[in-house]
């Protein structure tokens, strides 16, 4: 059973049927009791990170989200829900993100050759000594997959990068720390390529 | 390296495909997810789905079509057409589009786009713009203006001017269409196009007026567009998706191939 956080902002229909896809049964929920009882864990993301952590924690759902990390389980964060594993960003100064990694989440330095959100189709390049994380099994180095975001995120240890992208600087892509992953592109909307990264997640164990 | 996008439009009316020429004439043609489908085949960036219907209550269809779309197409989108508040967006977003696109509704009430994207992010709110050019304005210093209703009403603000303001209020990216281009087949308006990509720092997506695959390469090359949006070139089949991408890339315009 895979457990998608849904705390009422944003797209959760198309990762559902992904994971549905691959033979997973999927549970939707804000109940912050379920999502601690979970035996995988999805947080999605759209939305700004000050709002989208206040909503978060209303509902009791930060605590219950750090909790089920803190039990070694198997947890996926995609774009912003990636960057609420930080300890800040930039698009909300002075508001406090799970801090489950070390590290902040920074604007991209906008201009006119380089245009921010970066949006589009873009390379994933996994890190060498992070190749093996079963999450990117299989999927070729350069492979496109889809962005759509304003902000990075810039860990304090660089080891939890498994995969980084280019635009304008080199940025981590795919984060990678013992039961936690995220990415920062949307699998869920990058077509084959997107589908086989949730389908290693659904063989993941 | 980032690429470029090359982006199908479907217009939508009562929750079925048509595509006009300039905006008149209506066609039917078929079911948005089957066309959708076809357009993933062919290696479609992403997809606008512009709904046309004129009535409030149909439009609650529209809400229907998006979730129906988002679990069988794995690919990004973007629905524009009569959007007015923040409830309409957040329920177009939760139903699984990746963004809206909001045209009429920014012009009256341009706290709209600095609301929601406060709310839901810029990456997610697109200001479309319909401009013309000014009939008396120099070739050599050409100035168009906004038209909102679907083309109907000239609002008298400057295009260039707009599509600043509308980023710095938080617009993620600009839907560019030229009504003097839209149609004719004869490329997009290039000069328009240049003059709002070099105005902002947000993507600039082109639309109207394309008819050949030079017409693409011309769009990113000279103008700087981001992305290229076409609707009918596509929709009768006169160019398959992968053949613009294939072209585009051998003139050197990065492109996503499958």
């Amino acid at each position: 059973m895979i457990t998608i956080i849904d705390y009422g902002m944003g797209n959760i229909h198309s990762v559902h049927k992904a994971l549905e896809s691959f033979g997973a049964e999927v549970c939707v929920t804000n109940d912050p009791a379920a999502v601690e009882r979970s035996e995988k864990l999805i947080l999605p993301g759209v939305g700004a990170f000050g709002d989208t952590i206040d909503e978060l924690d209303r509902r009791g759902l930060s605590r219950a989200i750090k909790k089920y990390i803190n039990d070694k389980k198997i947890f996926l964060g995609i774009c912003l829900g990636l960057q609420l594993l930080f300890e800040s960003s930039e698009e909300s100064p002075g508001k406090k993100g799970l801090s489950v990694l070390r590290g902040t989440v920074r604007r991209f330095k906008d201009s006119r050759e380089l245009k921010v959100p970066h949006m589009g189709w873009n390379q994933l390049h996994a890190s060498a000594a992070r190749s093996a994380s079963s999450l990117l099994r299989g999927i070729s180095d350069d492979s496109n997959v889809y962005f759509c975001h304003s902000y990075y995120v810039d860990p304090e240890n660089t080891e939890v990068i498994a995969g980084t992208t280019e635009y304008g600087i080199p940025f981590p892509s795919v984060i990678w720390k013992e039961n936690v992953f995220g990415v920062q592109f949307h699998p869920e909307k990058s077509q084959k390529t997107g589908l086989a990264i949730i389908k290693n997640f659904v063989e993941m164990h | 390296m980032l690429t470029k996008r090359i982006i199908p439009c479907l217009d939508i009316k009562d929750g079925r495909v048509v595509k006009g020429v300039k905006f008149l004439n209506l066609r039917d043609a078929g079911d948005p997810v089957e066309v959708a489908r076809m357009y993933d085949a062919q290696g479609a960036d992403e997809l606008v789905f512009l709904d046309i219907t004129a009535s409030y209550e149909k439009r609650k269809t529209m809400v229907e079509l998006v979730e129906r779309i988002a679990v069988n197409i794995f690919m990004p989108f973007t629905v524009g057409g009569g959007i007015r508040t923040i409830d309409d967006i957040r329920d177009l977003l939760n139903a699984g589009a990746d963004k809206v696109s909001i045209n009429t509704q920014a012009v009256q009430n341009p706290e709209l786009i600095k609301d929601s994207s406060s709310r839901f992010g810029s990456q997610c709110i697109v200001t479309a713009i319909d401009a013309k050019r000014v009939p008396d304005s120099s070739p050599e210093d050409p100035q168009w203006q906004v038209f909102t209703h679907g083309g109907r009403t000239p609002v008298g603000l400057d295009a260039v001017e707009w599509a600043r303001k509308a980023a710095a209020l938080g617009a993620g990216e600009i839907l560019l269409t030229s009504m003097d281009y839209d149609g004719t087949k004869d490329g997009y308006d290039l000069a328009l196009t240049k003059a709002v990509s070099d105005a902002v720092t947000i993507p600039v997506i082109a639309s109207g007026g394309a008819g050949s695959l030079e017409h693409f390469v011309d769009a990113f090359a000279l103008a700087g567009a981001d992305a290229c949006l076409a609707a009918s070139l596509f929709h009768y089949q006169e160019f398959s998706v992968s053949e613009v991408k294939e072209y585009a890339r051998s003139k050197g315009i990065p492109m996503r191939m499958k």
